[in-house]
C-alpha cells in the first residue's frame, strides 16, 4: 500500500513509485460545502510546491487547490469535473484530482502523517 | 460595533448552523443538511429562514403619510389597499436606489421591511420627508420568519386557521398562543410561502412546530441560491445607490400612476430613463457548460468588447447549473445574445438568458 501524507493547505498526496496522487481532504470538502465545480490540469503541465495546480467550487465560493510537491502533471481526473459532487463523497478515494511525476521525493517525506494532518486540524478550526 | 444576534441565535445553534457575520448580525449561512439540499427541500417540501435581521419598520398617521412617503417611494402607496403589500425601493436625488423594500399597508399605516444592512440609513432618508402627525418604530421585539416552499400552506394553516385564504402579497392578523401576529402571502424564493412577523418570546414555539412538521432550516447560503434561480435581486450587489430602477430592470415596481405624474426622489432621471431606455441594464446570464461566473466576472460580446460585468453568480442547484445576473450595455440584453464570461483569466461562452432561471406560480 502506497503511503499518505497531508499538506496544511488540506490536500492529500499518496506516492507510488515516482508518480504521486494529489486530492483534498474530508476535512476540507467539509469546510468548502456543496462542491459544484471543479477544474483540473491537463498531462503536461509543470506545477510548483505549493503553486495552484486546480480548482474546487462550492455554493458560496472558489477556492485554488495546490501541489503540495512539484513535478509534472501526468493526468487530471476528469470524471470529477463532470460530477464535481463525487468529490464531496469519496474526496480521499475516487475523488483524487491530479496525478504528477514527482521531482523531489524529499518534498514527499516533509509533508504530515495522517497522526499530524489531524492534530493539525484540530488545533487550526476553522 | 457590537455583533448583534437574533432571538434565535441559540436555536440556530442547536440545530448545527455554521455562522457567518452579515450586516452587523451572527448569522447561519447553512446547517448540517449543506446549501444544496436546503435548497432543493424548500423547492421540493418547505424550508424555514430566521429573516429577523430584516427591519420591521412601522409608520402610522394621518392620510398625509402616504404623501410623504411617495415622496421616496415609487410605489401608488395612496391607492394601496389594507393589507396589500408592494415590492418597491427608496430613491435617491438621481433616481438610485438606496434599498429594496417590501411596503405592506396595515389599518394604521404601513409596515416597510428594509434590508439589514441598510435599515439604519433608510430610516434617516424616510424620516426627512415625515411631518409632526408621522410617528415611526423599528421593532426589533418582534421576529421575521420566512416559510417557503410548497407545503408551506398546508403546514401553516394547521396551525394558523385561515392563512390559506391569503392570496400572493396580501397578510392579516391572526391569533397564534394568545397573541397577534401579522403573516403575509409572500417571500423572496420563488416558491409559494409566507412571512410571519412575531414577538421573540413566542418564535422558538413556532419553529418548534415547523420542525415537527419536518420543515427544513434553511441559511443565508440556500436563501441566496433560491433567490437567485428566481431572478430576485440581493441588495449590495445586484442593486446600489448607483443603479436606478430602469437599469435593474424593474420598471414594473414603479407604479403606473407614479409612471405618469412622477413626484419622487429622482424623477426628472427616471422620467427620461423610462422615454429612452438606459445605457445598460440587468439580464440573467447563463454560462455554457458547468463554469461559474462569480460576481465582478466580466463580460464581453462575441466579438471580445466588454460590454458588462456580474453582480451575481453561483451554481443553481434546481436548475442544475450554473447561473448569474449582472449588467450589459442593452444593446446586448436581447435574450440569446451569445457572451463570454472570463473567469480567472479565461474567456468562457454564455449566453444572455430569461430571468427567472426557475418558475413556479404564485397563489393569486
Amino acid at each position: 500500500m502506497s503511503e499518505k501524507k497531508f499538506s496544511k493547505k488540506h490536500e492529500w498526496v499518496s506516492l507510488d513509485g515516482d508518480i504521486a496522487t494529489v486530492g483534498i481532504t474530508k476535512h476540507a470538502t467539509e469546510m468548502l460545502g456543496d462542491i459544484v465545480f471543479v477544474e483540473v490540469p491537463d498531462a503536461g503541465k509543470a506545477v510548483e510546491k505549493e503553486g495552484q495546480a486546480a480548482v474546487v467550487e462550492s455554493t458560496k465560493a472558489a477556492s485554488d487547490v495546490y501541489s503540495p510537491i512539484s513535478g509534472e502533471i501526468t493526468e487530471g481526473n476528469k470524471s470529477i469535473a463532470d460530477d464535481p459532487g463525487s468529490v464531496n463523497t469519496d474526496p480521499e478515494g475516487a475523488s483524487w484530482f491530479f496525478k504528477l511525476k514527482i521531482k523531489n521525493k524529499g518534498e514527499f517525506d516533509s509533508l504530515m502523517s495522517k497522526d499530524e494532518y489531524d492534530k493539525f486540524c484540530k488545533e487550526n478550526p476553522s | 460595533m457590537n455583533v448583534q444576534k437574533t432571538a434565535l441565535y441559540n436555536y440556530h445553534k442547536n440545530l448545527g448552523a455554521k455562522f457567518v457575520p452579515f450586516a452587523g448580525y451572527e448569522m447561519p449561512i447553512q446547517y448540517k443538511d449543506g446549501i444544496v439540499k436546503e435548497h432543493i427541500s424548500t423547492r421540493e417540501h418547505a424550508g424555514f429562514f430566521d429573516v429577523s435581521h430584516m427591519g420591521q419598520f412601522f409608520l402610522e398617521g394621518d392620510d398625509t403619510l402616504s404623501d410623504a412617503l411617495e415622496k421616496i417611494i415609487p410605489a401608488d402607496l395612496k391607492s394601496l389597499k389594507i393589507n396589500h403589500s408592494k415590492y418597491s425601493f427608496l430613491l435617491n436625488n438621481n433616481g438610485g436606489i438606496i434599498d429594496d423594500l417590501i411596503v405592506t399597508k396595515n389599518d394604521k399605516g404601513f409596515c416597510i421591511i428594509l434590508n439589514a444592512a441598510c435599515k439604519e440609513n433608510d430610516i434617516k432618508q424616510i424620516s426627512q420627508f415625515l411631518g409632526k402627525n408621522h410617528k415611526y418604530i423599528l421593532n426589533n421585539e418582534l421576529s421575521l420568519i420566512a416559510l417557503q416552499g410548497p407545503k408551506s400552506v398546508e403546514i401553516l394553516e394547521k396551525l394558523i386557521h385561515g392563512v390559506k385564504d391569503l392570496k400572493f402579497m396580501t397578510g392579516n392578523n391572526f391569533i397564534y398562543d394568545g397573541e397577534s401576529i401579522y403573516v403575509t402571502r409572500s417571500g423572496y424564493t420563488g416558491e409559494d410561502g409566507f412571512e410571519i412577523s412575531i414577538s421573540n418570546n413566542k418564535v422558538e414555539k413556532l419553529i418548534d412546530f415547523l420542525i415537527s412538521n419536518k420543515v427544513k432550516p434553511v441559511g443565508l447560503g440556500a436563501r441566496d441560491t433560491l433567490r437567485l434561480e428566481a431572478g430576485l435581486c440581493l441588495y449590495g450587489h445586484d442593486l446600489n445607490e448607483q443603479i436606478n430602477p430602469v437599469e435593474a430592470n424593474l420598471r414594473w415596481a414603479i407604479a403606473k400612476k407614479r409612471k405618469e405624474v412622477g413626484g419622487f426622489n429622482g424623477w426628472d432621471k427616471i422620467k427620461s430613463l423610462l422615454a429612452n431606455g438606459s445605457e445598460k441594464i440587468r439580464v440573467g446570464l447563463k454560462p455554457d457548460g458547468k463554469i461559474i461566473a462569480r460576481e465582478k466576472t466580466k463580460i464581453f460580446s462575441s466579438d471580445d468588447k466588454e460590454i458588462g460585468f456580474v453582480t451575481s453568480g453561483t451554481f443553481g442547484p434546481s436548475v442544475n447549473a450554473p447561473v448569474a445576473m449582472g449588467y450589459v450595455r442593452s444593446e446586448f440584453s436581447e435574450i440569446g445574445t451569445p457572451i463570454k464570461l472570463e473567469v480567472r483569466g479565461k474567456k468562457y461562452g454564455g449566453k444572455i438568458s430569461e430571468l427567472p432561471f426557475y418558475k413556479k406560480s404564485y397563489v393569486k
